[in-house]
């Protein structure tokens, strides 16, 4: 079905005609490393002082709240004991205090220390504790890590902006790419030779995976660089759903792709598979804030499943396993994609 | 005895493989909105023969070449490419074809020896990418960028993407419109080379120079017809003369008049010029100069030539070939 030598040069000459392009190298791969650092400083809330730190109503350290709370470097509240756990791993605060149920008067302090912030405050709430309560009665202070991956913006953000790019760059480099050798008659050359249609189709995806190479660990690099995040679930799996990813965006482009005339008339079309998915898929915030009504509309959008694959895997530290569903949705857009594009491509 | 009747059963497909035409072309219709791009042409080309194509710019030149090549579906008409169909064969019939398109540029920042490759790519069997770019002479290009080449490099280029599959037929479409003269006879050498091979081309042109000198058949199109067909020699000779005058003055000539002139063929009138097609120019040019002086008008222009293919043009439609 595919001559591999063709598919080889087709996908070599792909990648060098890229590689030989400065403007696109610097949207490829540093424009979405910028933003990932803009939108990361700019909505990090890590340049505060002041950190918060929850109290269950009732637990042995309600006692000490306001003492805490006179402390400038940190903001105390009370929170009732089923929503301590949401607060924690919704980042809204960096350490909760609470009843240790195996010791009496004991005081269970739980943080996750992956948070620099929370390793802090656990130092400044034991110091204050213990000076509290006197040298002679010590209190009981048990600490317990626990680990809420991808609890900061930051951390939800990158992902989202992996998909983002996997979108953007596939979208716009088939795109255009393909629309201008339309236009420029070289696709009308290629159909005159005995090349395999669907080898130049698989060639534009197999050049878009040469640059997610460079592009998807420079991003994660950065972020763990810059904003210490972290990749909590397997390289692989990451690796797979990056590709799936990819694959579906590619196969999106080459369909934006398969009919229009001119240059001009791509970016159009671009701009309007990109921008809903941009607002409702949660690159920049969650795509649950839209109404019920909206969300299975919203969930079979390819954007949406592949970032929430990408956060499972990045932020949540899951298996393939649990993103079948998404998974399942990105490789349906794919094949359809890829498969109408083959019958619609219109070679000159 | 068995391995004898294959063999013979094989030169019988060869031989009617030799017999049938490369190019075969019956009833093709091609319309575009009003405007008829060909109108019922039949077509037939000879292995090893170089067929030029001729018309001016609109004739249905193109498009014709382009229904040949499968690129076009025609209206109505059948095509045999080397007795093969489109509808059932167009991946074999493509692999044995070389072809170079009008107006393609190919993205700019592939070497040439990349572009080459990728098209050598395309086909099972070839010259290695290394003869084709001697064979075009962009030995010292090789390296160089498509778009930083000139007009008759990417033209030679292209040429030498066509003749990656080592093609049974070539066609080329304008292929020297635009290069420099030099540029023009390293082409024409290149065909040559291809024919000495026993390749069939199909060319359109609108330089009666060009058709002359490679073509052994030409035909003449205009408005989406073929007007006559023939080797070069036989459609000049079609003309009745050996030479043309070309004449303009300050009074209006009259078409009969000048055809009462010794030795005058035919007379053309195109654009205030008048072309009359002659056997001896000796013996019409002092009677037209008398004539001009009777009426009492002066000679603005005077010139003449041996008959060639553009005469052929004028003398069939009344317009000039090349309307640059």
């Amino acid at each position: 079905m595919t001559d591999p030598s063709a598919l080889w040069h087709l996908t070599r000459n792909r990648v060098l005609v890229m590689l030989r392009e400065p403007e696109v190298l610097f949207w490829i791969f540093l424009f979405p490393v910028g933003l990932a650092i803009g939108i990361g400083v700019a909505f990090s809330d890590g340049t505060t002082d002041v950190v918060r730190v929850a109290i269950e109503a009732g637990s042995p350290a309600e006692r000490y709240a306001e003492s805490l709370d006179a402390d400038p470097a940190l903001d105390v509240e009370a929170v009732a004991v089923q929503s301590a756990s949401d607060v924690l791993r919704r980042g809204e605060a960096a350490l909760v205090l609470g009843t240790d149920v195996e010791r009496s008067e004991g005081i269970l302090l739980r943080f996750d220390p992956t948070r620099p912030e929370a390793r802090t405050a656990r130092l400044v709430v034991e110091s204050r504790l213990q000076e509290m309560a006197g040298g002679t009665r010590p209190v009981s202070i048990r600490a317990q890590e626990v680990r809420v991956p991808g609890q900061r913006y930051i951390d939800w953000l990158i992902p989202g902006l992996i998909g983002f790019n996997l979108m953007g760059t596939g979208l716009w480099s088939v795109g255009f790419y393909t629309t201008q050798a339309r236009e420029n008659r070289e696709l009308r050359r290629l159909a005159a030779t005995p090349m395999r249609r669907s080898d130049f189709l698989l060639s534009q995806v197999l050049a878009r995976f040469a640059f997610l190479l460079g592009e998807i660990p420079l991003l994660i690099f950065f972020g763990w660089l810059v904003f210490g995040v972290t990749v909590e679930g397997s390289p692989l799996a990451l690796a797979i759903v990056v590709l799936v990813g990819a694959s579906c965006f590619t196969g999106l482009g080459l369909l934006a792709a398969s009919r229009v005339r001119t240059t001009e008339g791509i970016g159009g079309v671009i701009n309007l598979i990109m921008l809903p998915m941009l607002l409702a898929s949660g690159v920049f915030f969650s795509a649950q804030r839209f109404p019920d009504e909206v969300q299975p509309l919203i969930q079979i959008l390819p954007l949406t499943a592949v970032n929430d694959a990408l956060r499972a895997v990045y932020n949540d530290g899951l298996g393939l396993g649990s993103v079948l569903a998404e998974l399942g949705v990105a490789v349906a857009w794919t094949v359809g994609s890829i498969a109408l594009a083959l019958r619609l491509f219109r070679w000159q | 005895m068995i391995q004898s009747n294959a063999v013979e059963a094989a030169t019988e497909l060869e031989q009617e493989a030799i017999s049938t035409p490369a190019i075969l072309a019956r009833g093709l219709r091609k319309r575009y909105g009003d405007t008829i791009a060909v109108r019922d042409l039949d077509l037939s080309i000879a292995r090893g023969e170089c067929f030029g194509l001729l018309g001016p710019n609109g004739a249905g030149k193109t498009t014709t070449i382009e229904i040949l090549e499968g690129l076009t579906d025609p209206d109505a008409g059948e095509v045999r490419i080397l007795g093969m169909s489109w509808d059932t064969d167009a991946r074999r019939i493509r692999s044995r074809l070389g072809i170079q398109l009008q107006e393609t540029r190919l993205t700019g920042k592939q070497r040439v020896e990349e572009v080459v490759a990728l098209f050598r790519a395309f086909y099972p069997s070839g010259p290695t990418v290394d003869e084709l770019i001697d064979l075009v002479q962009l030995e010292e290009k090789r390296r160089t960028y498509v778009r930083e080449l000139s007009g008759g490099q990417k033209q030679r280029l292209s040429v030498a993407c066509a003749l990656a599959g080592s093609p049974d037929v070539l066609f080329l479409d304008e292929p020297t419109t635009g290069l420099d003269p030099q540029s023009r006879r390293s082409l024409w050498d290149v065909c040559e080379s291809f024919r000495a091979g026993g390749g069939t081309i199909l060319l359109t042109t609108h330089f009666m120079d060009e058709a002359e000198r490679l073509a052994d058949r030409i035909a003449i199109m205009d408005h989406g017809d073929i007007l006559v067909q023939g080797t070069p020699a036989e459609l000049i000779d079609r003309l009745g003369g050996d030479h043309t005058i070309e004449v303009e003055c300050t009074v209006p000539l009259q078409v009969g008049d000048l055809a009462e002139l010794p030795s005058v063929r035919r007379v053309v009138a195109s654009e205030g010029r008048h072309y009359l097609t002659v056997d001896e120019s000796h013996r019409t040019v002092p009677a037209l100069l008398s004539l001009i002086d009777r009426l009492g008008g002066e000679l603005t222009w005077l010139g003449t030539h041996r008959a060639t293919l553009d005469d052929v043009f004028l003398t069939l439609t009344g317009r000039q070939l090349r309307d640059d």
